[in-house]
């Protein structure tokens, strides 16, 4: 019989999860706590650096999967 | 005594003794090695020895240790430490001798005060590199060394080509200052860049650091090695190459836009790839952007307090980039190690089974990622902050859309694939104990680095006041990474995170892996039938003409058969005609 480990219960990784989106709230009620010194205007735009981080990772993700149509092969394509 | 001798020789002579050791005195021996070797480069910088001579008319200077090259020395020397720990389990000598002679020929190259010696170090990396990935022993790894073997040659030959031709504009080798101060200035010219001999070292280095396009070498190669020769690669071929760019061609504007592209594109290959190692070796290629577009920004003619900070960063995330960076290959490869594969489609759930492992993983995906108190977090930003002092914004937006990028592949990725996501079922024993100590030591410094960064910027090439915990930085840089990793979360829940499937992706190397050989199968397909045809060609017109003259000679030819006298006379009377009216002229 395995062990049984935290991360198994489902409900403690909701609370990982939950945990997470906290963190997040936290993040951006920040923002309205400090001195902004930036470079460029659209740094002091309310939680830029939140939703930049979110809209890179997604369009990433997004051009990836179609990048992946294009270029994926069997495993063995250099053998044959 | 030991001053005469040129850097890194220390770490080449004694890899070369030990086959001959016995048992545990080679272990110990290999320890010592770059011990040895950091002590000796040590006392040449200290008492600052020169090892010159002259070899056919050129001044060669083997020791050149300034405030640049010390960065370099001493990562490298920690490094080849921390490999040789790493590969402490393995009983092939091949790899223990390949490992020391690499490092020792990268300590070297970093070293050369001239271009002929930079020359002579930097074939040896290539060849002395190549047997870790041959000695996997496999055909896919001895076909990968090959094509990693032409490549890393192939860079050494269009060296040499721009070293003479260098040499022939200017007269001298010597490599102590960037190329711009060694040329006459001309109009419009890009910082060094303004001859055909410093074009050809530019594309030399630009090979070996992987510049897009001319990248693929390191991912088709670096996965294919040993599990512990890929940490020894990962730390010294590409990091040597972003040492002479810094050195050679500082403030180069083309570097940052060629950086900024080398952040970008490898982190979309890195998202649908299912080797692991894989995925690190174009996170490696990435993490090498930032290093250039900090090389571009060094234009100490323009903006020399800038250039100082850029340069710094180049530095400092060369240093900060090699520990986490093999900390996370040393994770890997003890998972391949254990687990006999790297594939994250055939992987998961691995805590349960190597807490270590995974533990120090989160640690290098949290340096890599620039995690508040882990090393990239003080290092990566100086390079971001000189990019906002020159006003790049388009930069600056693709080297933070690329700090998103890395927070996928390297920080989430690795270590959710190999240890969490799905159980595989595979349950394993923990990494031995050497790779662990190995990883511990990497992970203790990243986390150093991270806390304390004065330790690494007063060892930087100009001294710093620059202060990474500022609370813009800090909580901006949290904002980018829970946003990243909530991102991630909402993908996965909604399927949208590309599946990990049992496939490989097409890059550059497709070019001269299929088309081309494909093209010179043809070519020489074509080649022969042209041959053939032309054979049968020519042998049928000599047969004929050889049938000709049988049958005119014949004795019932026109030669041949009997001749008429008067047909005699008449001949020999146009004959002799002719002669005389040849004999006039």
């Amino acid at each position: 019989m395995d062990k049984k480990y935290w991360l198994d219960d489902p409900r403690n990784i909701k609370k990982v999860l939950y945990g997470l989106y906290a963190v997040c709230a936290l993040l951006v009620v920040a923002d309205f706590f400090y001195e902004k010194h930036d470079h460029f205007k659209f740094e002091k735009w309310f939680g830029f650096f939140g939703w930049f981080g979110f809209i890179a990772y997604v369009s990433l993700v997004l051009t990836a999967r179609v990048l992946r149509k294009a270029l994926k092969r069997e495993e063995d394509y250099y053998d044959q | 005594m030991i001053n005469s001798l040129p850097p890194g020789v220390i770490l080449i002579l004694g890899a070369l003794m030990l086959p001959l050791l016995p048992g545990r005195l080679k272990l110990a021996w290999m320890l010592i090695l770059p011990v040895l070797s950091g002590w000796h480069l040590w006392s040449l910088y200290d008492h600052s020895t020169e090892i010159a001579f002259e070899l056919m008319g050129c001044q060669l200077q083997l020791v050149q240790i300034d405030n640049l090259s010390l960065v370099w020395v001493a990562i490298f020397h920690i490094a080849a430490i921390l490999s040789v720990l790493f590969a402490l389990h393995v009983k092939d000598s091949v790899q223990h001798v390949s490992g020391l002679v690499y490092a020792g020929a990268a300590i070297g190259a970093v070293c050369a005060g001239d271009l002929i010696t930079l020359f002579v170090y930097w074939e040896l990396t290539a060849v002395s590199s190549v047997f870790l990935i041959w000695a996997s022993r496999n055909e896919r790894s001895y076909r990968a060394g090959m094509r990693y073997l032409i490549v890393q040659v192939g860079s050494g030959v269009i060296l040499l080509a721009g070293i003479l031709l260098h040499l022939r504009d200017t007269g001298s080798v010597t490599f102590n200052e960037a190329f711009w101060k060694l040329l006459p200035t001309t109009e419009g010219y890009l910082l060094g860049l303004n001859s055909p001999g410093t074009m050809l070292i530019f594309l030399a280095f630009g090979i070996k650091a992987a510049f897009p396009l001319l990248h693929s070498w390191l991912e088709d190669a670096y996965p294919e090695a040993t599990v512990t020769g890929t940490v020894f690669l990962s730390a010294f071929t590409t990091k040597l190459a972003i040492y002479v760019l810094a050195r050679g061609f500082p403030g180069t504007e083309i570097l940052i836009w060629i950086g900024a592209i080398m952040t970008a594109f490898p982190i979309f290959f890195a998202v649908i790839e299912n080797d692991l190692r894989r995925v690190l070796a174009y996170s490696l290629n990435n993490q090498l952007g930032f290093m250039v577009v900090g090389i571009g920004l060094a234009n100490f003619v323009d903006h020399p307090e800038i250039a100082k900070m850029a340069l710094n960063g180049t530095a400092a995330h060369a240093f900060a980039h090699i520990l986490y960076k093999a900390l996370l290959f040393m994770s890997m490869g003890a998972v391949l190690y254990r687990t006999g594969t790297i594939n994250a489609s055939e992987l998961g759930g691995l805590y349960k089974s190597m807490p270590w492992t995974t533990a120090f993983c989160i640690i290098g995906a949290a340096s890599i990622s620039a995690f508040p108190l882990f090393s990239g977090f003080v290092t990566k930003s100086m390079i971001l902050t000189a990019t906002a002092d020159r006003h790049y914004m388009v930069i600056w937006l693709v080297l933070l859309f690329a700090s998103a990028g890395v927070i996928h592949h390297s920080g989430i990725k690795i270590p959710f694939f190999a240890f969490f996501a799905h159980d595989s079922g595979k349950r394993v024993k923990e990494a031995p104990l050497n790779m662990l100590i190995a990883m511990g030591i990497c992970a203790v410094l990243c986390i150093l680095i991270g806390v304390c960064p004065g330790l690494l910027y007063g060892i930087l090439p100009y001294s710093t006041e620059y202060d990474a915990y500022s609370t813009s930085h800090v909580i901006t840089q949290l904002q980018l990474l829970f946003f990243a990793a909530l991102a991630f979360t909402v993908l996965k829940l909604a399927a949208i995170d590309p599946p990990e499937l049992a496939s490989i992706n097409l890059d550059v190397d497709w070019i001269y892996r299929k088309p081309l050989p494909a093209l010179i199968a043809r070519l020489h397909r074509t080649g022969v039938a042209l041959g053939d045809a032309a054979n049968r060609l020519v042998l049928a017109g000599l047969m004929q003409i050889s049938t000709w003259i049988k049958r005119q000679c014949g004795i019932q030819g026109r030669f041949g058969g009997n001749w008429s006298t008067g047909t005699m006379v008449l001949c020999a009377a146009i004959l002799l005609g002719a002669y005389l009216i040849v004999s006039y002229f």
